[in-house]
This record gives C-alpha cells, structure tokens and sequence, in this order.
C-alpha cells in the first residue's frame, strides 16, 4: 500500500512523537508513505475565518501536490481531516469556482481535479479500518494489548458535520476507534467524551472554557477506570496532555491520565517499546500503561 | 384504501421508548420508564411518544404542536442526539440505538441537554435559550425615519441571511452545545446565528455595535469551541456554528474590532504565520496571539498578557518533558519555510485570494449536479472509487 502523506503541521511541531511514531508504524504496517513536503498548513478553521478563498485554494493547492503523486492522500489529524474535508466539499459543489482556485494554482502548474482518480483524502484511522483491514492489522500484532482499558478519543473535526465526512457511505466512521483499540487486544472504555471537543481552539480565548473540557473529559475517562485515552488528534493531545495538569486544576482533580497518539496505540501492539514511540516525551506519565504492557513483551 | 390500510398493518413492528422522566410534583427525583409502542418504522419517535402516552401513561409529557418540523415545540435527546422527536423515524433511532451490536436495546430519549427540566420532555428554554436570543436585540435597528412605503433593498443582499431566517427556535442546538456545557453563559448558537441574522441585514445600522458587543463579551463569538455539534442537530440546516465564523469574519476582519479575548489577534497571526512560513509556527502562534509585535510597534492589551503568563506553566513543563525538547520548536521564528520555491506559491494564493475574498455557501448555490470533467472520466479506473489507491 502507497499514499500521499500529509503530517500537518502540529505533529512536526509540539508533538513530534506523532511524525515519528508514524512512521515506525508505517513501516512495519508495509505502508509506504511519499510525503508532501511542499504542501501547506490546512488552515485548521481559523484561516477560513479570515477568508474562506484564501482556506479553499491553499488545501486545493495540497490536494494537486497530492493529485499530482497518483496516490491517494493520508493525513494524522482530525482537524486537517475536518478543514479540509470542508474546503473539498465547497470546490467540489461548483466548477466554477474550482475553475476560480485552480486559477491562483496555474502559475505553479498544478491544479486540483474532482475525482480524479477517485481521489479522497483520509485520516490514518479510516485507512486502518477500510484500507488497509482489522484482519490484516490483527495479524500483525505481536504484543496483544492484555485488556489495557483504552478510552477512545476522536477529535470533532472527524466525527462532525456527518453529511460533509463521508457517513453516508461509511456510517460507522465515529466507531472506528473502538474496533481499532478491540483488534489490538485491548478493552474499550465507555465514557462521555469520546466524541466530544478537547476544547483546544479556544485555548487562547476563552482559557476556562476550554480547560474545563479537557478536564471533564480526563476526568470522566478516569472515573470509568480508563488507563489511557486515545486520539487521532494531535490539537486534542495539546489540550488533553499537554494542558492536562491546568485543565485538572480547573475540574479540582489531583490524578492524571496518559493519553496516546493513535499511532503509538498501534505501535505498542507492534511490538515497539513506548521510549521508541516517544511516549516519554508526553505530559502526563505514561509509565502506567508502559507497566501493564510489561508482563506481555513482544513476541 | 383497503390496500393501504393492509400494507400499514403487515409492517408495524415493536419498540421499546426508554423514556427519562421527572415528575417535581412527586417531589421525586429524575427516573427511566420503558414503554412498548407498535407503529410502523417510518413513523415518528413523536409518535411512538404520543401512543405510550394514550396507551399507558397520560401523564407522559411532551411538548409538540405540527408533527411536521415546522413548529419548532419536540426539540428531545434521541440516543443522545438532540433534534426534533417528529424528524426523527422510529425505525432509524432503533437502528441507530443498536448499532454496535444490533441487539434490541430500547431507544432512549431524553429532555433537552443544557437546560432545566419542567416535566419529563419538556424544559425550560426561558434562561437557556429566550433570554440569550433576547441578548443579542433581535430585531432590526434602522435609521429611523421611516420610508414612505417600504425600504427597498436588491433581493441578492438579503440572500446572505436566508439561512439564518430558516431557524425555527427549537433549541436543538443549545442543547447539543459544548461550549455551553461547560460554560453556561455561553451566548450560544441560536442567539449569535440570530445575530448574524442583523448583523447581515443591509437595513440595519447598527451592525458595527452588534459586532463589537459580541466579540467583548467573554461569553461571546470567541467562546464557541468549533466543534460542529449545532451544525449537526439543527433540523433545519441553519449550520448555527458557520453563522458564528461569519460574525467573527464579519467583526476581526471587516470592521477590525480588537477584542479582548484574542479572537482577532489569533487569526490574524495565524494567518500571517502560514503566509510567511507555510506552516504552524506554534510558538510564533502563542507570543502573536497574545502580544503580536512584542519586538516593535504595537504593546499587548493587559487582557493578553494574563494570557500569555498563563500559559507559561504549560510552555515550562513542555520543555522539562522534552516534549519541546528541540530548541527551535520554543524559539518563535526559528520555524523552517517549504521547501525550494513553495513558500512563493503560497503567497501568489495569498494574494489572489485577498483580491477576490470569495465566500461560497453551499446552502444557498447548493452542490452542482454535474457530468464529470472530461478527463476524470478517461482517468477514471474501476477501482478508483474505494479508498486511497494501493499501488503495489
């Protein structure tokens, strides 16, 4: 399996782990990634606040890079899912606009296609589960899970608005999570927030709102003895890791909860070691779940 | 006649209604009662809730006026999803009940979320829901002096706010809040969609107030967490979170109101950063959106630099952590451009989009039935529909 790859800009940035988790992943997955290392941000709803256009023709841009590989694109992020997904419904709905985009594309010598060839542009998650198959993901896994209690955290932008992310042809895209985390062996936790949001786009407006989120969803998970979250998001990991002691402070909570990459959730199952898949570099310790794997080591 | 009343028959099947009641007369608190119903799957969960109450219980309250989605009265929480219990057929919110196992368990429906319940389904949407709508001065500031006959103004000015004029105040959206969930005096999305209703309206004049009113309040368009819940449970597509991004368009960009909560400050630095790098520089994100132009010109509001200091705590156990371990991921401005001449291109976009500033709303043009595009039909391959393509 080959695809076009686009690592976002936060995976490269705060949390690093994430790019490199990924690609041990992919690796031992035999996925080859060609990265499209000239593509831009997505803009993450906020440049589409500024100018919706300016929104538009910059994912367009990334979809001809894309486009232009021949392969299908693959992203690690709900948020780039989301904004992107919007911009492509918009340049999809009307050829006269695309026509519009295209124009601001020309003078690169590139331009952004509808289907072609059949091209659709998905997060890792939705490539697991409808690509790349359970089954074969289970027959590589080599350190089973043991019931690790695994709560899975989507990310808005993945499961929300349903008409414009693909539901009507795969209608169990907000379960995805869950079937993942049962074919690496581990167990799903059942808590509140699994699909609601982490708070990060306000954290710099609206601090508590956005901290009270984050703490109320660690805090539900906590309380339905979850060992770990897990996200496709890695704006959600800012706000449920990285802010994790602020956002306890604010719920008045004195615990805390790992929260993984789901590349890292996949690589543990793989048999990588949690140092390797950076998971020593996150906020809130992961020594917990590192501990429960410990009595199953890779086969 | 005969045919039709056959057909209704052989195809009314058994559903149980988990129902959360709550009757403050009793001086008990909240409980769940189940009821059977019998009607066919392409009825209502309304009506499923309108037989139990004839059948079994007639003190089942619910709210409801037309059956039809038009009143706005059953707004309800159907397998946690807030929408209109007479939009919803009982048929799908059984399936969508059992989906992860496709058992037979019951379909739950619920009061309202984000609101106090009255009795059973019905709640009080007076301090949730009127008063904020009321919050916002919902009608339209002209003037003055009245016109003579009508004020007059071109049809396409006042396409802008159809869809906002489509709401039916039902308060699907309010109660699927999330920001309004954690924060309570959240303005909300019924309320700002109903803004933007004014805001857009070429008649009224007083649209700059409206707008730096809401972007001030600490409770207003910059506490909405983006998170496309309303956009999903509004019954009547009035996307209440994309009417919100039009008030923050409309108030940061085009009257460039420098809010206190940062909202413009934000998404003019995250603009400029991808204009210049390409990509998120977040640590240049993190000092613009709280003091943009520190190193020169412009000082930051005291509003920003609370901010900013609160969010040292975080910055400083990012770097113990070795999660910011790499020097240049703290260092604002450090952040690598694109490769070779990529960055160019990005700014030519820049530039093209800043001239045009198109916006598509897909409610009003809708999506184009179109033939395919001459070459995506040759280029088109049999296994070109599924998925990202394998090339093996």
């Amino acid at each position: 399996m080959k695809l076009a790859y686009w690592p976002g800009c936060v995976s490269r940035g705060f949390t690093t782990e994430l790019h490199g988790s990924m690609a041990l992943v992919a690796d031992r997955l035999e996925i080859e990634l060609v990265s499209l290392d000239r593509a831009n941000c997505c803009g993450a709803g906020v440049i589409a606040e500024h100018n919706q256009e300016l929104a538009d023709t910059l994912n367009a841009r990334t979809f001809a890079l894309a486009q232009q590989t021949g392969l299908g694109m693959m992203n690690i992020c709900s948020t780039c899912q989301g904004a992107q997904s919007e911009c492509q419904q918009r340049l999809d709905a009307d050829s006269a606009y695309r026509a519009h985009i295209n124009e601001a594309l020309s003078d690169e010598g590139i331009e952004y296609v509808k289907g072609k060839q059949g091209f659709e542009n998905k997060n890792f998650l939705w490539v697991l589960v409808e690509d790349y198959g359970l089954d074969r993901l289970k027959a590589k896994v080599t350190r089973p899970l043991d019931r690790l209690r695994v709560g899975p955290f989507y990310g808005c932008y993945i499961v929300r608005p349903k008409h414009r992310l693909g539901y009507e042809e795969h209608p169990d895209r907000d379960l995805y999570l869950e079937r993942v985390i049962e074919a690496l062996g581990g167990e799903v936790v059942t808590y509140d927030g699994a699909r609601k949001c982490c708070g990060f786009p306000v954290i710099t407006m609206a601090r508590d709102t956005s901290l009270r989120q984050a703490g109320t969803h660690v805090s539900d998970a906590l309380d339905q003895g979850a060992d770990c979250l897990v996200t496709p998001c890695p704006l959600c990991h800012l706000n449920l890791d990285l802010q994790q002691p602020e956002a306890m402070k604010v719920v008045n909570r004195d615990e805390s909860l790992a929260v993984l990459h789901l590349p890292q959730l996949v690589g543990l199952a793989l048999g990588f070691e949690p140092s390797e898949l950076g998971m020593n570099r996150h906020i809130a310790s992961t020594e917990w779940v590192a501990e429960r794997l410990v009595g199953v080591p890779a086969s | 006649m005969e045919q039709a009343t056959a057909s209704t028959e052989s195809t009314t099947q058994s559903y149980t209604l988990k129902v959360r009641r709550f009757k403050p007369e009793e001086g008990e608190g909240p409980y769940w009662q189940e009821f059977e119903v019998e009607l066919d799957p392409t009825l209502s969960v309304l009506d499923g809730l309108l037989q139990a109450r004839d059948r079994e219980d007639g003190s089942l309250s619910v709210r409801c006026s037309c059956r039809a989605a038009i009143c706005g009265s059953c707004g309800v929480k159907i397998n946690g999803n807030s929408t209109l219990a007479c939009l919803t057929q009982i048929g799908e919110a059984h399936e969508g009940a059992n989906r992860l196992d496709g058992g037979s368990k019951p379909i739950v429906v619920e009061p309202m979320g984000n609101m106090p319940v009255v009795k059973d389904l019905v709640t009080d949407m007076e301090s949730t829901h009127w008063e904020k709508v009321r919050r916002v001065t919902p009608w339209l500031l002209d003037d003055g002096d009245p016109p003579e006959r009508e004020r007059i103004v071109p049809p396409e000015s006042m396409v802008d706010i159809t869809q906002t004029i489509a709401c039916i105040q039902c308060g699907a959206c309010v109660s699927s809040c999330l920001s309004m969930e954690v924060d309570p005096d959240f303005i909300g999305p019924a309320a700002l969609a109903k803004a933007y209703r004014f805001v857009g309206d070429p008649r009224d004049v007083e649209s700059r107030e409206r707008l730096y009113d809401l972007a001030q309040d600490p409770h207003g368009i910059y506490d909405c967490t983006h998170c496309f819940s309303c956009v999903d449970a509004c019954p009547k597509g009035v996307a209440p979170m994309d009417q919100i991004m039009r008030l923050r368009r409309a108030a940061g960009d085009e009257e460039g109101i420098d809010d206190a909560n940062n909202g413009r400050r934000h998404e003019k630095a995250f603009t400029k950063i991808i204009e210049k790098k390409g990509t998120l520089d977040e640590a240049l994100l993190l000092q613009e959106s709280y003091a943009a132009g520190v190193k020169g010109k412009l000082m930051p509001k005291p509003a920003a630099i609370k901010g900013l200091v609160g969010s040292l705590p975080t910055a400083v156990r990012g770097m113990r952590t070795g999660k910011m371990r790499s020097l240049p991921k703290l260092i604002p401005g450090i952040h690598p451009k694109l490769p070779g001449d990529a960055q160019r291109h990005v700014k030519g976009i820049y530039a093209h989009a800043e001239e045009h500033h198109t916006e598509l709303n897909l409610y009003i043009t809708g999506e184009e039935d179109v033939e395919p595009e001459p070459d995506e039909e040759e280029l088109s391959q049999p296994e070109a529909s599924s998925g990202p393509k394998e090339n093996e």
